[in-house]
């Protein structure tokens, strides 16, 4: 929470020295967007000066069949072209634009940019702190998962796999045996398993407020837009027969609504996932939003003496987020088991 | 809106690191994992069924012994009862034979006494006899001493035998 405030006001002092109002939402935008580079702190040097130390992530790009992998560092922050086949990669506001040799950049009526973009694979902030929570999962886990093994999986457990097991208990039981049937649970388990830790942890991850945390990894579209795409997947891909049925032509009903029936039906097999994927995004980017705009009230309203009441409901949402991450991890999971549940099981 | 639209990058990297998260964690976490909580689970119910019918055969067993106990209670007052039974019976057997031996003992003892007095009678007849006979010896040694006395006692001898 501290080195947050201490880079906002450190940003705040930078937006004052341009002359500019310091910019809430453009600084929320920035901070729960991606970005090439890994932002570590920002301070005043001895001379006054700003001094901004980030990790410079990979970029890894393609276009037109050249690929190019380089550190984000080569764009000193937007100033240099890097040169990719015959055209040229320009870094404007996050986002990488191919352009001309001279950078130029062509606008829409929006102000948006025009600039066609090549397919972007960077380890961006973003990744890399997916990839952080990947790793420590793995490691936490498959480490647990040894110790499980010895003695024949009576070995008295301790340390960490007290606090994982009863975790993995509750989603067996609660989660995926309460909703799939017995025989065949034990097929979607690793998956409900892996869908609830990894987004539990990349929400904490997230909610960590210094580098390495930070990232808004789970609340972003894309991150959500995947796992609801594997639930998706999941569901529909081990469909029973009697799901399918209650799709394409569903029994027990007039012809004429089963012609009503059908594409609702068939909607729903998208709108589920759907609203899987809103949802996480929308709660966790909705956290981070609460809890910088709540620290922001300081620098809007530039008075020290808000500050206790602003950390105070900040440090509130904060806690609070702690266990969203916790309950959104849960809800996914269960809707994703409730899903698939309704596509596998034989009878309702 | 930025925020709304998916980045490519981002959904490459959350699919690759997801379902090789799911692979690892399959093989290495989930599988033992779950398979120890099972085989817990398995062995905690088996050791209650085990637990339970060990009260149970304890149970058998302390009933068992309750009945073992109550029979030898039984069997102990039975021999006793026997016992005593017994006692009375030889002490009574051997009342009678000890009457009969007494009996037998004391008549015996008055046969034998009888025998002894009738010899000691017969002894003493002899001896009276004999000293009657030397006294009468004597006496008549001292009657006889003139003829007429003689005479006199022959007679009244034979008078006296007739008598007899």
């Amino acid at each position: 929470m501290w080195m947050a405030v201490g880079t906002l006001s450190a940003a705040s002092e930078g937006e004052a020295a341009t002359g500019k109002d310091f910019d809430v939402t453009d600084m929320i935008m920035h901070h729960i967007g991606d970005s090439y580079v890994f932002h570590i702190i920002s301070f005043r040097n001895g001379e006054g000066e700003l001094v901004d130390v980030s990790l410079p992530l990979p970029v890894i790009v393609w276009h037109e069949g050249h690929l190019k992998v380089f550190l984000s560092s080569r764009f000193s922050g937007g100033n240099e072209l890097v040169a990719l086949g015959d055209d040229h990669l320009r870094l404007y506001h996050e986002k990488i634009y191919l352009t001309d040799a001279a950078g130029t950049l062509h606008y829409g009526a929006d102000h948006e940019v025009l600039n066609p973009r090549p397919l972007d694979l960077s380890i961006t902030k973003n990744v890399a702190s997916m990839l952080l929570a990947s790793l420590l999962l793995s490691l936490l886990m498959i480490n647990i998962g040894q110790r499980y093994g010895r003695r024949g999986g009576l070995a008295v457990p301790k340390g960490m796999q007290l606090v994982v097991e009863p975790v993995v208990l509750y989603v067996r039981d609660d989660i995926v045996n309460a909703q799939i049937d017995k025989d065949k649970a034990g097929r979607f388990m690793p998956f409900l398993l892996t869908i609830f830790f990894f987004i539990w942890f990349n929400n904490m991850l997230g909610l960590i407020p210094f580098f390495p945390g930070g990232a808004n990894m789970s609340g972003n579209i894309a991150f959500t837009l995947t796992l609801a795409v594997f639930t998706f997947f999941a569901s529909n891909l081990f469909g029973s027969r009697h799901y399918w049925q209650e799709i394409l032509w569903p029994p027990g009903i007039p012809i004429y609504l089963k012609f009503l029936m059908i594409p609702i039906e068939f909607i729903g097999m998208f709108t589920k996932p759907f609203a899987l994927m809103l949802r996480l995004f929308a709660n966790i980017t909705a956290g981070h939003i609460i809890v910088l705009s709540l620290t922001s009230i300081i620098f809007v309203l530039q008075s020290i003496y808000v500050a206790p009441l602003s950390i105070l409901l900040s440090l509130m949402i904060f806690a609070l987020e702690l266990l969203v991450a916790l309950l959104q991890a849960y809800i996914f999971t269960l809707l994703s088991a409730l899903f698939i549940g309704l596509a596998v099981n034989e009878h309702h | 809106m930025g925020i709304l639209t998916p980045d490519p990058g981002l959904v490459f990297w959350t699919s690759l690191s997801f379902l090789l998260l799911l692979l690892l964690l399959r093989r290495y976490a989930w599988k033992p994992m779950l398979r120890a909580l099972k085989v817990r689970e398995e062995y905690i119910s088996f050791s209650l069924q085990d637990a339970h019918d060990a009260r149970e055969e304890l149970r058998g067993l302390e009933e068992t012994r309750k009945k073992m106990m109550e029979a030898a209670r039984l069997e102990r007052e039975k021999i006793i009862r026997e016992a005593r039974e017994l006692r009375k019976e030889i002490v009574a057997e051997a009342k009678k034979v000890a009457e009969a031996e007494a009996i037998r003992v004391l008549a015996a003892g008055r046969e034998q006494l009888e025998r002894e007095r009738r010899e000691t009678m017969a002894a003493l007849r002899q001896e009276v006899g004999l000293v009657s006979l030397e006294i009468a010896g004597k006496i008549l040694h001292d009657e006889l001493k003139n003829d007429a006395r003689q005479q006199a006692v022959i007679a009244q001898y034979m008078k006296e035998m007739d008598l007899n």
